[in-house]
């Protein structure tokens, strides 16, 4: 593999991660109004992501930067091209943040639920803008032939693009819940798994449409055949067909792992489709964006392979590590706790 | 149709302007804050005194409300680059996207992960390693900031790279890591927040004391303020005026600029204060108070040193561009540089005599010298930004040094409107937030720190929760 393929399939891995992980906490995010029987509730739920959605917002943060470095022109046109959209984006993170940091400095009641909801509209509204965003790499944007973007922000929304969006809202909403379930015990426990239950079926049906729309985009507008975007879409499908036999099995533990390898499946479907191109260009195929035409030198390239495949196993490690010492469900009765923890790894 | 483009990139350095300036009213604290809660803990780790552990709690609560903001608005940074800047993004990433993007993977991940392991592991980790997060947390803080100024430094001096097929390419990535210019910028960057750090807690400790409250607790953090306050602010004094003779080897226009001085001079006076002679029509000072040499000492390093002046700074710009104006806004960067030199002084200043009164015993009883202290903690924060400004606008015309203008750089595709749009919210959102945060942080360092009981399962409780 020549380092140019290297980068872009990085790039998928990053953006695979960034979902995996924000996926669950912008899920958790979402549920946030409605799972909840009160503030005690409500803070629990923040505090099974508290110690790591920051940590799992590097990763776009990482995302970015890779793009930046290794394929200049990519993350030039994409950037500028999708202004407003990104514009929403870090208004959804920015309100987002903050209500992690500002919810609980007050006790008031109004104060509280301000923040509750701008913790909720931000994470559904980053996943939506990240969905609709993404699809838009394969499905085509107008670029000129100095490689800019020719469009604007409507151009961004058609039926697919914006079916992207839906499918990834509730794609994280389902995988939140399945995280909750489990990180959380008694009475908030068995409402996140109902909850999970509920969104499964929705979640899974659109998501498999989506990623099945996009092999069919693929071919049609990207020049691409039914292989090998066909493979990762089938994954993404047995994998969440499988998250929810588990899930109506009671067995949530392997249901997350198979929400997580089913959203990996998804971004590996839309990153496969793409290549050898970054950016699709609509009208005017031959505009497109390609991997070579927008990496990097090679120097620069042979330069930050070095430094990632130093750090991305040292960076793993130590997330991997966080997500060890926060193991522990959260809940009121922690002897509860204890014991369904030791159940749910048997 | 050239009117409307010069509309387009003004708008777009407000807006960058604006956000960088705002994202760095929170870095600095939290580059300087992570190392001194660290030092609070390892001393409560080591001998065990609880104030230490109460102020640890405390401090780490300011540092978190900060620390927040810093992570927004730090995206914000990122993004724009592509989003206002994407000829400049394009014509730069080779070179200038790896310190971003190793940033991102070495420094940031280091920073975030252990911030959470700290703020929640109080009671899951075991002391020692709960002590380590922190270090790492502040370890992660600094590495962020090299890198980042390992970025900014390639734009003030290029180096490590070459031009080819219209586009930066990086040759020597060890060039670009040891670029002289990072190293006297990072050092700077580094000593700005300790600075700011010991003034916050000094301030925040004087406030307390002048109430009459917590005074045995806050009397060791006056302690620990003035021990790095004042070496620091010292220190960061000479390392900001050595970072002046740098610019004068690589920057000789921004340095006139800066001093408003059209013609070369040697020796060369520093001008304390003028009126006057900021523009090419008014080269002569209508009253200005200067000191004979000095200039020519803080650019060159020698009291005889000959210091270059705008005049013939232009005439070889043109002769090795081409027309056009290579002079930088000659009044903002010359009382930029003033408000952050005085200030930086002053800070000095009131370190120093609050060290003197401190050892002598009489700092709690001079009433008027804590609310001086108090009303410090602004004062490193406006130097900073100053600072910023000087870096940042001294470089005009260019984006980066000798090979990209500004007014070239920006997203041809973004319109003005958009551009107004974006800076609209941006204004809108960073001021809300502006206010909220400087209401909680006030709010916080007012409160009385709670007190901690000596069990582990006291601990059970994080330091911030949600």
């Amino acid at each position: 593999m020549d380092l140019e393929t290297f980068w872009f399939v990085l790039i998928a891995v990053l953006w695979a991660g960034y979902f995996v992980l924000e996926g669950f906490d912008f899920g958790v995010g979402m549920l946030l109004p409605f799972l909840p029987r009160g503030e005690e509730d409500r803070r629990t739920l923040l505090g099974t992501i508290g110690p790591v959605w920051d940590g799992n917002e590097v990763w776009l943060v990482v995302a970015g930067g890779a793009t930046f470095a290794a394929f200049p022109a990519w993350y030039a046109t994409m950037f500028s091209g999708f202004y407003v959209a990104l514009l929403l984006v870090l208004v959804f993170l920015i309100i987002r943040v903050v209500s992690f940091e500002w919810r609980s400095k007050s006790e008031s009641e109004g104060w509280r639920s301000v923040w509750t909801w701008a913790n909720t509209v931000g994470s559904a509204g980053a996943s939506l803008v990240w969905g609709v965003g993404l699809a838009n790499l394969v499905y085509g944007v107008p670029i000129d032939s100095g490689g800019d973007y020719a469009g604007d922000f409507w151009d961004l929304f058609s039926l697919y693009t914006v079916f992207a969006g839906i499918a990834v809202v509730l794609l994280f909403a389902f995988h939140g819940a399945t995280f909750l379930t489990l990180r959380t015990v008694g009475d908030l426990r068995e409402r996140a798994e109902h909850a999970a239950r509920r969104l499964s079926i929705p979640a899974v049906l659109v998501a498999a449409l989506f990623v099945v729309w996009t092999v069919a985009v693929a071919m049609d507008r990207n020049d691409k055949d039914l292989f090998p975007p066909a493979l990762p879409a089938a994954l993404a499908i047995v994998a969440l067909l499988l998250a929810v036999a588990f899930l109506f099995r009671g067995r949530t533990g392997r249901a997350f792992t198979m929400t997580a390898l089913g959203i990996i499946s998804a971004v590996a479907t839309l990153f496969v489709s793409l290549y050898p191109r970054v950016m699709v260009s609509s009208p005017n195929f031959e505009n497109s964006l390609t991997v070579d035409g927008a990496a990097s030198s090679h120097y620069a390239l042979s330069v930050m392979t070095v430094v990632a495949v130093i750090f991305v196993p040292i960076v793993l490690l130590y997330q991997g590590w966080t997500y060890y010492v926060f193991r522990r469900r959260l809940g009121l009765d922690q002897t509860a706790a204890e014991t369904s923890d030791a159940g749910a790894r048997a | 149709m050239s009117a409307l483009a010069v509309t387009t990139v003004e708008l777009a350095r407000v807006q960058f302007a604006t956000t960088s300036l705002y994202h760095f009213l929170f870095v600095p604290l939290t580059l300087g804050l992570a190392p001194l809660v660290a030092v609070m803990q390892t001393l409560w780790y080591r001998g065990g005194d609880e104030r230490w552990l109460r102020l640890t709690r405390f401090f780490g609560t300011l540092m978190l409300i900060n620390f927040a903001i810093g992570v927004a608005t730090g995206l914000v940074q990122e993004f724009q680059f592509g989003m206002n800047w994407s000829v400049y993004s394009e014509y730069v990433g080779d070179v200038f996207g790896a310190p971003l993007a190793i940033e991102g993977l070495a420094a940031f991940m280091l920073e975030s992960t252990f911030l959470g392991l700290w703020i929640f592991g109080w009671d899951r980790l075991s002391k020692r390693v709960h002590l380590a997060t922190v270090w790492l947390f502040a370890l992660g803080s600094w590495l962020s900031a090299f890198f980042i100024m390992v970025a900014n430094s390639w734009m003030q001096r290029p180096v490590g790279s070459t031009v080819n097929d219209g586009r930066a390419e990086l040759t020597s990535v060890w060039e670009l890591l040891t670029n002289r210019f990072a190293i006297y910028a990072f050092t700077h960057v580094v000593l700005v927040g300790l600075t700011t750090a010991a003034v916050v807690v000094f301030g925040v400790a004087c406030w307390h004391l002048v109430r009459g409250r917590n005074v045995e607790l806050f009397r060791p953090a006056v302690k620990l303020a003035l021990i790095v306050g004042v070496p620091v602010s010292a220190v960061n004094l000479l390392v900001g005026s050595h970072l002046g003779i740098v610019v004068t080897d690589y920057q000789p226009m921004k340095i006139a600029a800066t001093e408003a001085l059209w013609d070369t001079e040697q020796p060369a006076a520093f001008s304390l204060f003028q009126i006057g002679g900021f523009t090419k029509d008014d080269q002569t000072p209508s009253f200005d108070i200067e000191i004979p040499y000095l200039l020519s000492f803080l650019a060159t390093g020698s009291f005889n040193g000959e210091v270059q002046g705008i005049n013939p700074l232009q005439d070889q710009a043109e002769r090795d561009y081409g027309r056009g104006n290579y002079t930088p806004p000659v009044r903002t960067t010359y009382w930029s540089m003033r408000i952050m030199a005085y200030l930086g002084t002053l800070v000095f200043l009131v370190m120093a005599v609050g060290a003197f009164l401190f050892r002598r015993g009489a700092l709690e009883r001079r009433r008027w010298f804590l609310w001086v202290g108090v009303l410090t903690i602004p004062l490193p924060y406006l130097s900073a930004l100053a600072g910023w400004v000087l870096s940042e606008v001294g470089r005009q015309p260019w984006i980066v040094w000798g090979l990209l203008k500004t007014s070239d750089a920006n997203s041809p595709s973004v319109s003005t409107t958009t551009i107004a749009l974006s800076l609209g919210i941006f204004a809108g959102l960073y001021g809300t937030l502006a206010v909220v945060d400087f209401v909680l942080m006030r709010r916080y360092a007012r409160l009385d720190p709670p007190e901690v009981g000596g069990e582990d399962d006291e601990f059970a409780v994080p330091a911030v929760g949600y």
